[in-house]
């Protein structure tokens, strides 16, 4: 007889947030607006122990993040310890408040990859959109160094109004920097990025060219460079399938040890979740009321529930979903067929050249 | 593209493959994507380790598995072929 129990998938990533202290000041930042103050952050040994537990649960990746990464001054120590749990390890940085000692550290301890982002093709403007004066010429140099070290490199193009019609100008900078892979990504509208959406949103005719511009030059790089884009969110007609689907294939540690199904998710209010301070990983995964509130598609309302598209989408993002409509378990207005998706055309006109509120 | 019999093909840093047990199975690990490997897929995937050459691959693979040499050189070639173009393999002189 098979009594087997249902059991949740297993993740595949662990996205570990290990500050949210960074120099940078980006007004698309999807940080929360209530950062984690330092005194809250995991320990060494603390973080040491997640990423033992992550890879029994199943984790394969883990993303290397923040906040600035390398504000923590045990990044090497929680690289090797990610590392010898068997974690591919990914460091996810702006290259700012890192030095050439430290990614030699990092590169001895096994880190994987190195993803850097980079604001815009020019230092002005660049240093401009991340509030920090210098950041450009910074992270060029790092980038050099990363690519010295044989470290694969991907550069993190975030692109909203300012820079979007720089498609061609950011993945000839990522070729010219070593780079084997280029992200255009588009901001997402979450935390501080929500905050500045008027400033940060794209015309649909820039929209437009940029993602004409990706298709030209993958046919023109094939081979050489990956580049990975999506479409931006609020022209889109179908919702992203937000996190490959609530609780299914990955997770979020927060600075201060609290586990969420996706980086914005404690912007939905009524959501419990854990700490790794009280339970095991597997535990939380398993059991915490905030990975069972959307996993699977058990919560779905209509147009979703009938939707047959309710398996490959899972209704877009619940993060999005409560921002636009104040419903978490409606479906992201960004499906054209919400009830509300003409709320996010008429978001993505509702644009304005007011200066940007940096993340601080 | 195509791979030459004297390649060596081997995975770049930053591509690793491992076998995890609550996955169920072999994965190929790269930069942020995961692909799941079949058990054929991680037995061409581990002879790739920059010593061998397609061709002692190939002989490899027909010997332990005894396959027709022909038949395996076509899909493990195809195969490198694919992954190179993915950037998950490359190939030394």
């Amino acid at each position: 007889m098979d009594a087997t129990p249902q059991r949740a998938p297993r993740p595949l990533g662990l996205l570990a947030e290990l500050t949210h202290r960074c120099p940078l000041g980006c007004p698309y930042c999807s940080n929360p607006l209530a950062l984690e103050p330092r005194a809250d952050e995991l320990d060494t040994a603390s973080w040491a122990r997640v990423f033992a537990e992550a890879a029994a649960l199943g984790v394969l990746q883990v993303h290397l993040s923040g906040g600035e990464p390398a504000a923590r001054r045990d990044l090497p120590e929680l690289t090797k310890a990610a590392h010898d749990a068997g974690l591919y390890t990914n460091l996810i940085t702006s290259a700012v408040g890192i030095t050439a000692e430290t990614f030699a550290k990092l590169s001895d301890a096994g880190l994987d990859h190195v993803q850097i982002s980079i604001q815009d093709n020019e230092p002005g403007t660049a240093d401009h959109i991340a509030g920090y004066k210098g950041a450009y010429v910074r992270k060029q140099a790092l980038a050099a160094e990363v690519t010295r070290l044989g470290i694969p490199l991907t550069v993190n193009a975030v692109m909203h109004r300012a820079n979007i019609d720089h498609v061609e100008e950011m993945v000839a900078l990522a070729l010219a920097l070593g780079a084997k892979r280029v992200e255009i990504a588009h901001v997402q509208y979450y935390g501080w990025a929500l905050k500045n959406r008027a400033q940060l949103m794209p015309t649909r005719e820039q929209v437009d060219r940029a993602v004409a511009a990706v298709e030209k030059l993958r046919k023109q790089h094939h081979g050489q460079i990956v580049i990975d884009a999506v479409v931006p969110d609020y022209y889109a007609r179908f919702p992203k399938a937000c996190v490959g689907g609530w609780g299914r294939r990955s997770l979020n540690v927060t600075p201060s040890g609290k586990v969420l199904p996706c980086h914005a998710a404690e912007s939905i209010p009524g959501l419990t979740f854990w700490n790794v301070r009280a339970h095991s990983l597997a535990d939380i995964w398993d059991n915490s009321p905030a990975f069972l509130a959307f996993r699977g598609t058990d919560w779905m309302q209509e147009p979703c529930r009938s939707c047959p598209k309710a398996k490959e989408d899972f209704g877009g993002c619940r993060c999005q979903a409560f921002a636009l409509t104040g419903d978490a378990r409606a479906a992201d207005p960004v499906c054209y067929l919400s009830p509300h998706h003409a709320l996010v055309g008429e978001l993505a006109e509702a644009r304005a050249d007011a200066a940007y509120e940096y993340r601080r | 593209m195509s791979v030459s019999p004297d390649a060596k093909p081997k995975l770049p840093r930053g591509v690793r493959l491992t076998h995890n047990e609550a996955q169920g199975g072999w994965v190929l690990l790269a930069p942020e994507r995961v692909f799941k490997a079949d058990a054929i897929a991680a037995e061409i995937v581990k002879r790739c380790t920059g010593e061998a050459t397609l061709s002692e691959i190939v002989d490899d693979l027909a010997k332990t598995f005894n396959a027709p040499r022909e038949r395996i050189e076509t899909d493990v070639t195809a195969m490198l072929t694919s992954l190179i173009e993915k950037k998950l393999l490359e190939v030394g002189a």
